[in-house]
């Protein structure tokens, strides 16, 4: 491990100058939970840290059922799981986070951070993707918006420019009727990755699903949307039978790989099977709102 | 030495449950570990690790590592004394030194990954790692066995070409079977054919590791004359001392060894890795050497114990009496010779009397790490094996998985499988506390839904160790005392011991404050390990403390002017037989020792091998399956323990717990994981998955006291039996839940999933097959 410089400024434009000396080799810390870690084991590397968690930008974190929700990029978790109307209008999205490593993890950790890293684990992205949120960063060339899906390249890759720093994560308000949910399969109680995660949210009008997003995570090389399965739903009465075929068709959508955390094929037969149980979840909490 | 076991005295110390004497030095980090060593001058060692499981060294290139600034000194298997080949008990195990020397550095063959190859030691950690990176080794690639069956094949790659099997047919063909053990008795076919139902299953479990928190390390200092200091993490300081000096042929006088304090070893920490590389880098560079390995080194290259392949066939007659017992047992040793395959086989059938009965035993090198030991060697294997079975029997005959093992339960005159006889145990009287206990009672809600609730139980049998150990009570001139032993601390044995010494002399337990010294200052101890201290050095401490008040009764015998054999010790004094003077508290004694004679030093050394008992565990648990995941929770659990007599029950309860837990990672979710070359995949916390505390619920002790006749307190070890029942446990409970039988470990989800989708098992709300 060599030698490292440590920075933290407390404006967006001195970070993107900062940002600026490729020289330099920088990386933006937030939490610092992932990207620590793999300097050490020389997973990645870096000669300068630019720590934007003083940036106020960065720091925002707004909830309401009119303007959705706005978490900044340096956010940390925890922060978000005690928000209590971020926990009311995105049980899903929170359940999420509060699944991320430990207490102590998730006072660093940030959703931003859990994005940027790129793993096709992390568990906010599945939440994120089906929620559509959208990401606003800032540049040398300014400000852009794009959506979680445009951000998702590849394991640990993402879209954003090498000087572009992710300033928030906004969700758009939840319709009338729709919830969200999470959950992940791991073989512990905790302290561990996703073997198989799936977010959804789901829309009840008059009995019916009005709209649904389905996301998988950990079981292709990012976080995808499982679209056909998400649409057999529409139009449809939840129940079981439809619930069911959803699964199966969620499995088909599934890239997965075998690797130490799991084979394809358990990752396969798990993906249905948690794909029942979230969308059985978010429709309870979608019929509590309806 | 003294006879009798305790029973019906009462005791004043032992039986209490007093603060340890090193908790405010643990709980505010004052304690000091291995790694907190620093000395003058001292440099940073770094050690260079096999990329392959299995190559020959073509050579080994320094010169680029050795002309980078700041390295001091640079080792490499060359450097090391070619050792013979000669085998010594250490402790529980039996050690080659020739083996021992080519773990610690590769000879001309690297045979697992993460072998050692060379060590640096350089003015920063830096430069030791930059160095590292520039030793160059040319390897020949060798194709790796991973599996005891794939070595045992005719054509398998040979680990050793020097290798032959010991016992069984006399061949002088190279082998990866190293040895053959059979234990034999009575007539099997004769057994089987009393049988009413015979079961036969083949099981597999994967190689695990103990997990201690705190990784290896060593700090050496060696003067000009040749005195080496070694400070270490271990659980035998003389152990550390008698291995390096095998291997660097040092004399024993030269080498002191002074154990740090220990952040868990559970037997892994009773052999040597980076301790002679240690000596050898700070011998060569004349500064201080520390070496810390990395999580990731302990895993690739200490600890684990074995996996492997046991075929077990039992069969019982219509009553439930256990008839015969066929089973064939092949355990991984790892790289070197040395797996706890025949204390698995010995302890296969431990909780049971059994007539007729066949136990094979093949030790089997594969690449992977050396084994060592880890909390009751083999036991936990063989019983995963035997437990289930006999469960399986007991279902299949329609008897109460208690009443069967009571009707075949070990007690006093049972022949073990090795053949002695067991003296006083407490076998039945666990598996009568088991049934009787609230958890037992309680009712089992059994649900329709996709998860599904059984119980299960299994017991388990362990030796335990006796071996050697030393005492020291020194009496301070205010009548409390220090203890020296040479038994490093992992398990609160300070505490007991302190108690024993506080039992006999009258004091309380934190008047006497116990020390854990180095090998120069206590003598010869053997390794903490096979549950022994408070038992074993209990017993030294005990045979001090007598010591101790011989001497004070002639003291105040003189003082009175009468004969040492006019007076006796009890309750803290001394006090005449006849009538005349008052009696002399000890602190009298010990304030005017200066007067009668000097100091007064009580001192003992045992070899506790006939005072040793074996000690008998029992785990129930309730599970909930997951029968669309395959996830197993364990969602209620009691264990039971035979403790003899427990000297400090929060520390016994403690034991009992910490094995429970070990043994429920090992069941649920531990293995080491390999891709095809050989290369361990899962060398950290995050993916070699041990239980975290939302894994368990709360663990309840119950303590059984059936003395041990052969110790003056009836202490049996306390520290091991209770890791042998849970895998076996928990496949009772997931059989009673779901009706599939589990034999293969760990019983982590996906495995579960496929079982039961090969039993007919299939998500959702369709109908699911009977739970027989």
């Amino acid at each position: 491990m060599r030698e490292l410089r440590y920075t933290a400024p407390a404006s967006l434009a001195e970070a993107v100058s900062l940002l600026s000396d490729a020289g330099q080799d920088p990386r933006i810390l937030a939490g610092g939970t992932d990207l620590l870690i793999q300097l050490r084991a020389g997973v990645r590397d870096a000669g300068h840290l630019v720590d934007v968690k003083r940036i106020p930008e960065l720091n925002v974190l707004e909830a309401s059922p009119e303007d959705g929700l706005r978490v900044g990029a340096a956010v940390p978790c925890a922060s978000l799981v005690e928000h209590a109307a971020a926990g009311e209008l995105y049980p899903g999205l929170v359940e999420a986070a509060a699944l991320i490593g430990s207490t102590q993890i998730q006072s660093r950790a940030t959703l931003a951070g859990n994005l940027c890293n790129g793993s096709p684990a992390a568990d906010t992205t599945p939440a994120l993707l089906a929620l559509d949120a959208t990401c606003v960063t800032a540049g040398p060339g300014g400000s852009r918006t794009r959506h979680v899906s445009e951000l998702l390249v590849g394991p640990g890759r993402t879209s954003l420019e090498p000087r572009e720093i992710l300033v928030e994560i906004r969700v758009a308000a939840p319709a009338k009727g729709a919830a969200d949910a999470y959950q992940r399969l791991i073989p512990r109680g905790e302290m561990d990755i996703a073997v198989v995660g799936v977010g959804a949210v789901l829309q009840i009008a008059d009995g019916r699903v009005a709209s649904a997003r389905i996301a998988l995570g950990a079981v292709g090389p990012t976080a995808l949307l499982a679209e056909e399965a998400a649409a057999s739903l529409v139009g449809k009465a939840p129940d079981e039978a439809a619930l069911e075929r959803a699964g199966a068709l969620a499995t088909s959508a599934a890239r997965p790989i075998s690797d130490k955390r799991g084979s394809a094929e358990y990752r396969r037969d798990v993906v249905s099977v948690l794909t029942r149980r979230v969308l059985a979840s978010a429709i309870e909490r979608a019929r509590r709102r309806a | 030495m003294s006879e009798g076991n305790g029973t019906g005295r009462e005791f004043r110390v032992v039986g209490t449950r007093p603060i340890r004497h090193d908790g405010i030095d643990k709980v505010t980090g004052r304690a000091r570990y291995g790694a907190d060593i620093h000395l003058p001058g001292m440099l940073q060692g770094k050690v260079l690790r096999s990329p392959h499981a299995h190559a020959r060294i073509v050579s080994i290139d320094v010169s680029e590592a050795a002309a980078l600034a700041g390295v001091k000194a640079i080792v490499t298997g060359a450097d090391l004394p070619e050792v013979r080949s000669s085998e010594e008990q250490s402790g529980e195990s039996v050690t080659n030194a020739r083996d021992l020397s080519a773990n610690v550095l590769a000879r001309d063959k690297v045979l697992y990954h993460g072998h050692a190859v060379a060590a640096v030691a350089a003015t920063s950690a830096a430069v030791a790692e930059e160095a590292l990176e520039k030793i160059r080794v040319e390897y020949e690639g060798l194709p790796p066995v991973l599996s005891v069956l794939d070595a045992m094949r005719d054509e398998a790659p040979i680990l050793h070409p020097h290798l032959r099997t010991r016992g069984g047919e006399k061949s002088d063909r190279p082998t990866n079977v190293a040895s053959v053990t059979v234990f034999e008795r009575g007539d099997l076919e004769k057994g089987f054919a009393e049988a009413a139902e015979i079961v036969e299953r083949t099981f597999d479990t994967a190689m695990v590791h103990q997990g201690y928190i705190e990784p290896h390390n060593a700090v050496a200092q060696v003067n000009p004359d040749g005195q080496a200091t070694v400070w270490c993490s271990t659980q035998g300081s003389f152990e550390v001392r008698k291995l390096c000096a095998q291997i660097l042929e040092m004399p024993l006088s030269r080498l002191r060894v002074v154990p740090a304090e220990i952040g868990g070893g559970f037997g892994g920490k009773t052999t040597i890795y980076l301790e002679p590389l240690a000596v050898m880098l700070a011998a060569r560079s004349g500064h201080p050497v520390k070496l810390v390995m990395s999580r990731s080194d302990v895993l690739r290259a200490t600890g684990p114990t074995s996996g492997s392949h046991i075929r077990m066939k039992m069969g019982a007659t219509k009553g439930g009496r256990i008839c015969a017992v066929d089973a064939w047992l092949a355990y991984e040793a790892g790289a070197f010779p040395g797996s706890p395959v025949m204390m698995g086989a010995m302890c296969l059938m431990g909780p049971f009397d059994v007539d007729h009965l066949r136990i094979r035993a093949y030790d089997v090198v594969v690449n992977r790490p050396k084994t060592a030991a880890y909390r009751a060697p083999g036991a936990t294997n063989a019983a995963f094996a035997s437990e289930t079975v006999a469960d399986e029997l007991a279902r299949r005959l329609g008897i109460d998985p208690f009443e069967f093992r009571l009707k075949n339960a070990a007690q006093e005159g049972t022949a073990t499988a090795a053949g002695p006889k067991l003296r006083r145990v407490g076998c039945v009287e666990l598996v009568e506390a088991a049934r009787a206990c609230a958890h037992a009672k309680a009712p089992l809600e059994r649900t329709d839904g996709p998860r599904r609730r059984g119980r299960g139980f299994a017991t388990g049998f362990w030796f335990n160790a006796g071996l050697q150990s030393s005492a020291v009570i020194s009496l301070h001139p205010d009548g409390t005392a220090s203890l020296v032993t040479g038994s490093p601390d992992i398990g609160g044995t300070r505490t007991s011991c302190a108690m024993i010494a506080a039992e006999e002399l009258g004091l309380a337990a934190l008047e006497v404050r116990p020390v854990v010294a180095d090998t120069d200052s206590i003598g010869y101890t053997d390794v903490t390990g096979g549950s022994r201290v408070t038992m074993a050095t209990g017993l030294a401490v005990y045979e001090a403390a007598q010591d101790v008040k011989r001497q004070l009764c002639e003291r105040a015998a003189r003082t009175w002017k009468v004969e040492p054999d006019q007076v006796r010790f009890e309750d803290g004094r001394v006090v005449p037989l006849t009538s005349g003077p008052e009696p002399l508290p000890l602190a009298s004694l010990a304030k005017a020792s200066a007067k009668t004679g000097g100091p007064i030093v009580g001192r003992a050394t045992v070899n506790a091998q006939r005072a040793n008992g074996p000690s008998f565990a029992g785990l129930l648990v309730d599970v909930e399956v997951d029968t669309e995941t395959g996830r197993v929770d364990v969602t209620r659990c009691t264990v039971f323990q035979d403790a003899g007599r427990a000297i400090h029950p929060a520390y016994v309860e403690g034991q009992m717990q910490g094995g429970s837990a070990q043994g429920i990672g090992w069941a649920l979710n531990e293995e080491y994981v390999y891709d095809e070359a050989g290369r361990l995949l899962n060398d950290g916390f995050l993916d070699y998955r041990m239980p975290v505390t939302l894994d368990l619920p709360m663990i309840e002790p119950v303590i059984i006291e059936v003395p041990n006749p052969g110790h003056p307190y009836g202490v049996r070890g306390v520290g091991e039996a209770s890791i042998v029942p849970p895998p076996a446990a928990v496949a009772n409970a997931i059989a009673d839940a779901t009706g599939v039988r589990m034999t293969t470990l760990p019983m982590s989800p996906p495995r579960v999933l496929a079982a039961l989708r090969e039993a007919g098992w299939r998500p959702s709300s369709s109908p699911q097959p009977s739970v027989a």
